[in-house]
């Protein structure tokens, strides 16, 4: 075979391979998403980060405006400090809140920032102060738990007085709601 | 009753021994092969065209098995992965492992298998050919070094296309993942594309992809030379050493990726 048409053919496969290549790197891969442009951080101490990640996304309102720089955790004062960064678009007044929050109910975990009145801006090197921590899931179910039975013993209390309050408690929905509809108070 | 006993368990243990020397042999041959390969690969670049020949037929002639079983593979993905991910509520997470399962695994690990079947097999043939009909003592006689000027240029070709060709099997493939998602059975656009590129990461996991692909071209195309080089000079010799090339290259393609995955995936 001719050597130019070999050529021309190699140059052919090569620039397929490079787009492929520059098409999984823009398209499929986060090279164009991750790009925030300049950026200013701001910290934020948590007692607990449940599963927050470096690089997980920061949104406000749903928008991302942000990522999680780093997570240290301070031995003083014993928590987890978050450094993330945003876009240096988007400014947020000084008592912005910052929460954790879980995207899904199994999903990833992100950090969400609600705007609060303030006319002053954070600016680079500040400190968010106004935290919320991860909903720990074990942590909810034994409050959970903590609540319902402090509930039937208010209700076995209460069965001193009316008998058969404790058998329509047991019902659930519907019964409750008549036995809070004749309370005693 | 008991010498012939004794017999039959010296014989088998001699078989067995003589297997493992024979595989140890190989495998330090194999070596020695490669080592002369890459001291002896000046002329590959100094004549690139050498080079350049063995590309078009590694690589060029691979081009269509690989564009239409990445298409299939992207197609069958995206089918199988709506399948189960619909009973979770999360159809469109289909773009995330479409595109995770082609650029981490499926691409470099079919690639290389078909690369052995379509291209290896052909190095094997050709070098165990050339060996039979005398072509490669001939060039020896002409004081040419039939490494430098047969074995290097091919080897190298295999390692600039095998990666070439594996991101070209992840990009279709997500193409043809694409096109059964979205049009065929209706998951959103924006959806499948956004949580794809939410997901993927270049270094992690594109970068990686292409490092197994290199890996793995050299390891496919040194298998195919070797055995080529190493054949029997008779039409059997030549036919069993294309039989090796694929069996041993799938294997070790295989073995490799676990390998290399237990090193890139970091717990």
């Amino acid at each position: 075979m001719d050597r130019t048409t070999i050529d021309l053919w190699v140059g052919v496969f090569v620039a397929l391979g490079v787009a492929a290549l520059l098409g999984l790197a823009m398209k499929v891969g986060n090279l164009t998403s991750n790009k925030l442009g300049d950026t200013y951080s701001v910290s934020a101490a948590f007692e607990n980060i449940g599963g927050l990640k470096p690089n997980a996304p920061v949104k406000s309102a749903g928008v991302v405006v942000g990522r999680v720089a780093d997570i240290k955790f301070d031995s003083k004062s014993y928590e987890a400090v978050v450094t993330i960064k945003i876009d240096k678009r988007f400014e947020f007044p000084k008592d912005t809140f910052a929460n954790i929050y879980t995207a899904g109910l199994l999903g990833e975990q992100y950090l969400g920032l609600e705007a609060g009145g303030e006319d002053d801006v954070l600016k680079n090197g500040d400190k968010i102060t106004q935290t919320q921590d991860a909903v720990v899931l074990e942590k909810m179910i034994s409050q959970f738990l903590y609540n319902k039975a402090s509930e039937t013993d208010s209700k076995a209390d209460a069965g001193g007085t009316k008998p058969e309050a404790k058998a329509s408690g047991e019902k659930s929905g519907e019964a409750k709601s008549t036995e809070l509809g004749d309370a005693p108070f | 009753m008991k010498s012939i006993l004794f017999t039959g368990l010296s014989k088998l243990l001699r078989g067995i021994g003589r297997r493992m020397i024979e595989r140890i042999w190989r495998l330090g041959a194999g070596a020695r092969l490669f080592f002369l390969t890459i001291i002896y690969s000046g002329e590959s670049f100094r004549r690139f065209h050498l080079t350049l020949r063995e590309v078009y037929f590694t690589g060029v002639m691979s081009l269509l098995i690989i564009i239409v079983s990445a298409f299939f593979v992207g197609m069958v993905l995206g089918l199988q992965g709506y399948n189960t991910l619909q009973k979770y509520g999360s159809s469109e997470a289909i773009g995330v492992l479409v595109a995770l399962s082609l650029v981490r695994e499926l691409g470099p690990v079919v690639t290389a298998l078909l690369f052995a079947g379509r291209a290896g097999t052909a190095i094997t043939a050709e070098i165990g050919l050339m060996k039979t009909t005398e072509q490669l003592s001939a060039m020896e006689m002409m004081a040419v070094n039939p490494i430098a000027r047969v074995v290097a240029p091919r080897f190298w070709a295999g390692v600039i296309s095998m990666p070439i060709l594996a991101s070209l099997f992840s990009m279709v493939g997500v193409l043809g993942g694409y096109l059964v998602a979205v049009p065929l059975i209706g998951v959103d656009h924006g959806a499948f594309w956004s949580q794809m590129q939410a997901s993927v990461d270049v270094r992690e996991d594109i970068i990686n992809g292409v490092i197994k692909s290199v890996v793995f071209g050299v390891a496919c195309t040194m298998i195919a030379l070797f055995e080529g080089f190493d054949a029997p000079p008779t039409a059997e010799g030549v036919s069993h050493a294309t039989t090796r090339t694929v069996v041993i290259s799938s294997l070790t393609v295989l073995a490799l990726d676990f390998v290399l995955t237990s090193f890139m995936i970091t717990v």
